[in-house]
């Protein structure tokens, strides 16, 4: 079997596995995020929290939960960090400095996980485990929230009420990701992924050099970093690491994990509006923008332009034997596809065109299919200005899954657009302008490359990075710290503020005059807009960097 | 007492992450560590550790270098993939390179500190040393044949156009002899150090040269893996190293390249990943089948 072949087959499984566990996994979602009764372990949680389950939230309230809950855990996160010596399984590490904690309680919390820092040489165990990926499963949680409170702003009609924050954020977890964690874990340590509490064994090796091994809570990290879209590492190199992915299969598991609940939100979203085929036609969309991505990043990575994979032979430079190139490129899209940003592979060392893709997966909001729940609402919200833009062409009043798209609610899709690129360019001409750009390792247009994708990453909540580039100074820890929390909660708000005023709305009853939003002509605007707008917004800053340098 | 509504929201959300905490960050973590102590599970989420006499050699996951205290490679282990992770396999430092594909320039200084070499540089340098240790063709498209970048900085009259004033061999310097005499009609200068060709202007130009495009020494041979603690070599680097190690330790080839098969995975279920050869055992079964003379 050729190495295109098994590449393309590996590509067909995972598509194989998706569609035949979205349905179920979605309806299990959508239970779960629709029931009312409480397990015993819940209302233990609500007794606790001190909330009332039955009670609705406004939208101005679950926003304001939902900032709440995200300020408080970025204030914990940070103090963590900062008193890590003094805690148990610190592994003698020393306090982080303040801003790199910064940097990271809010990555975290973003659910960005870009990382300046290396897990192996920075962060203690138990900061690891109880400070980091607590945030792995709660950031993921929150995503999934703020998206069915905006699937209930479509479903619902004539009131204020988008739910319970609370209730979301504790059934979502305990529910969905926590039960999917324990078995993706246990499947991992099967394939070989740390799992315990070790501070690293010194050995010696074989001609006689020293070599220390290192250990950790590896396991249950890495499977809630895949499934909740998270993407931070437990060592530097992530999921390059063979202590978090030693195998081909591991491999592939991973890339399922990050798939499987962006890919089942469409589904939620059908049940809970009571149109499955409008959930079909949203998976589409993304299942289109999805498949090209992967199949562009693995022609041009399989293709290997560029003088140093010419005269390599192959474009492996910054990837591992198990995975070779294809299964490297697959994941290479998958993560950034997702807001997820673990890597199994260095996208740096790409070739400039097969570089590139990744970084227009990101500028693309994280769409196809998104990060967990930010992957829904963005696509929710591009639907809205696909219908919008039909609209105009029409001259009709747009409409989507039954309410209008008024002023009002074309004002919040707009500025939620607008959040991401207006963050991503102007930091990276403020980079530029101050000449913080020299910490690039890399030259000439690979340099703003760099440069152009950090700023992508952090403002996108991805996480992945062309990692050359040293980004441990006060200004990068700051500035990117500032991109991804702005990046994450204005458009959070923007959809909330969205999701009240259609939960207001009366229902509008389809006419002769309404789009058809679940047929293939609907599908095709919306990957031609989402496409037309990443293009507008996005190509002068990409002809520059890697254009010029592949081209 | 009925505290304002926007205390109540961080209180409520401060005691919901203390529970979620414990739940997520102790609970859970520790209960999986207790899982993968039962028998069975132990080896595997403890590192997949390899003792030999009782003594832990390392981990069959991760990679090691089999070089002497120098650096040189000890001819009678097979060799593993070049490494970015600290001084080579540092499982506590690990790192790619993240080096691009057009990073063909090297930096070449008198001081120390500010020379570094381009991955071309790396490239061709490696291929070079593996065609040497392993008597085969080390030469690569874009190398010269003493194993750096084949790249030219061509000046030319006008900038972009024009005729060419100057060409220089960027990555050679004194006493080497450059890769080519003349380019157009130009004679190839070396290059001197702590000069920036690029920003004098010089248009950057890789010579492919007359190498094959299949060269002899295998990629993942002269590439660093992306963890620098990769366990494998492919096939194919193994198979040309088994006539070196087979006359060091005095072996039959067929028995070696045997023990090759032994510890190469193929892919798994057929499709999934390529296949690998497990470079540290595999030496380990070297040992214990062939100890050293």
């Amino acid at each position: 079997m050729t190495v295109t072949t098994a590449g393309v087959l590996f590509i067909l499984s995972l598509v194989v596995a998706l569609v035949a566990v979205h349905r179920p996994f979605g309806d299990h979602l959508y239970r779960v995020v629709s029931g009312t009764r409480s397990a015993r372990v819940e209302r233990v949680i609500y007794r606790l929290v001190g909330v009332d389950p039955a009670a609705e939230q406004s939208w101005g309230t679950y926003a304001r939960s939902v900032l709440a809950f995200s300020a408080v855990s970025i204030l914990f996160l940070y103090g963590f960090q900062r008193v890590q010596d003094r805690l148990w399984l610190s592994l003698g590490f020393d306090p982080v400095v303040p801003h790199g904690a910064w940097n990271t309680a809010v990555s975290f919390v973003t659910n960005t996980n870009w990382q300046w820092y290396s897990g192996e040489s920075t962060m203690g165990h138990l900061v690891q485990m109880a400070g980091l990926a607590v945030q792995n499963f709660v950031s993921a949680a929150v995503g999934i929230a703020v998206a069915v409170a905006l699937v209930r702003g479509f479903a619902r009609s004539r009131t204020g009420g988008l739910g319970n924050f609370w209730v979301d954020l504790t059934r979502i977890t305990v529910r969905i990701l926590l039960p999917v964690a324990v078995l993706g874990a246990l499947a991992l340590m099967a394939g070989g992924v740390v799992q315990n509490l070790s501070a690293g064994t010194d050995v010696t090796t074989l001609t006689g050099g020293t070599q220390t091994i290192t250990g950790g809570p590896v396991a249950s990290q890495e499977v809630i970093k895949e499934l909740g879209t998270n993407g931070g590492g437990f060592y530097n190199v992530n999921s390059a690491h063979p202590f978090e992915n030693p195998t081909a299969w591991t491999n592939w598991l991973e890339i399922f994990l990050i798939l499987l609940i962006p890919f089942s939100l469409p589904r939620v979203f059908g049940r809970m509006i009571g149109q499955n085929r409008q959930g079909y036609a949203i998976a589409a969309v993304m299942a289109i923008l999805a498949l090209a991505s992967v199949a562009l990043t693995n022609v041009f990575e399989l293709a290997g332009n560029g003088t140093v994979p010419q005269a390599v032979g192959a474009a492996l430079e910054g990837k591992e034997v198990r995975f070779d190139v294809s299964n490297s490129a697959t994941f290479a899209a998958a993560t950034t596809l997702t807001s997820t940003g673990a890597v199994n592979s260095f996208h740096d060392s790409y070739t400039a065109l097969g570089g590139m893709i990744p970084l227009v997966d990101m500028m693309l909001g994280e769409v196809a299919p998104g990060g967990v729940g930010s992957g829904l609402y963005g696509m929710l919200v591009l639907a809205v200005i696909t219908v919008f833009v039909a609209g105009l062409m029409v001259g009709r009043t747009p409409e989507y899954v039954g309410k209008k798209i008024g002023s009002r609610e074309i004002r919040f899709a707009a500025l939620y657009f607008l959040v991401t690129p207006t963050l991503v360019l102007a930091g990276t001409a403020a980079a530029f302008t101050t000449g913080n750009n020299s910490t690039a390792l890399n030259v000439g247009p690979h340099g703003l490359s760099e440069v152009l994708y950090a700023f992508t990453s952090a403002s996108n909540n991805n996480g992945s990075a062309f990692a050359g580039i040293t980004v441990n100074t006060t200004w990068w820890n700051t500035a990117l710290g500032l991109c991804m929390l702005l990046g994450r909660f204005l458009p959070v708000v923007f959809v909330l503020a969205l999701a009240g005023s259609l939960a207001r709305q009366q229902p509008t009853p389809a006419s002769e005059g309404t789009l058809p939003t679940h047929r293939p002509l609907f599908v095709g605007m919306v990957v031609g807009v989402t496409v037309v707008l990443v293009a507008l917004t996005f190509l002068p800053a990409l002809a520059l960097g890697p254009l010029a340098e592949g081209l | 007492m009925r505290l304002p509504t926007w205390l109540a929201h961080h209180l409520a959300a401060l005691r919901a992450l203390l529970v979620l905490t414990v739940l997520l960050g102790l609970a859970y973590p520790l209960a999986l560590v207790a899982v993968g102590q039962l028998p069975g599970l132990s080896g595997r989420a403890d590192g997949s550790l390899l003792t030999v006499d009782g003594r832990t050699v390392g981990s069959a996951l991760i990679g090691q270098s089999f070089t002497d205290a120098d650096g040189n490679p000890v001819p009678r282990y097979f060799q593993s993939r070049p490494s970015a992770a600290g001084d080579g396999y540092d499982p506590t430092a690990t790192a790619a390179s993240n080096l691009g594909p057009e990073s063909v320039v090297d930096t070449i200084s008198t001081d120390p500190e500010k020379t570094s070499e381009s991955l071309l540089t790396q490239v061709c340098a490696r291929s070079r040393a593996v065609g040497e240790l392993d008597g085969v063709d080390g030469r690569r498209p874009y190398c010269t044949t003493d194993g750096v970048g084949a790249v030219l900085a061509v000046f030319r009259a006008d900038g972009l156009t024009g005729r060419i004033t100057r060409v220089v061999s960027v990555n050679q310097t004194a006493p080497a002899t450059p890769f080519l005499t003349v380019w157009q009609g130009v004679p190839v200068e070396l290059a001197e150090p702590d000069r920036d060709y690029v920003a004098a202007g010089g248009l950057i130009t890789p010579v492919r040269g007359d190498a094959p495009a299949d060269p002899a020494v295998p990629a993942d041979a002269v590439t660093a893996s992306g963890s620098g603690l990769d366990p494998h070599i492919s096939p194919a680097y193994a198979q040309i190293q088994v006539a070196r190690v087979a006359r060091e330790r005095g072996a039959d080839p067929a028995m070696v390249r045997r023990l090759v098969g032994e510890h190469t995975t193929g892919r798994s279920l057929g499709f999934l990943g390529e296949p690998g050869v497990n470079v540290l055992t595999l030496n380990l079964a070297l040992d214990r089948a062939f100890p050293a003379r």
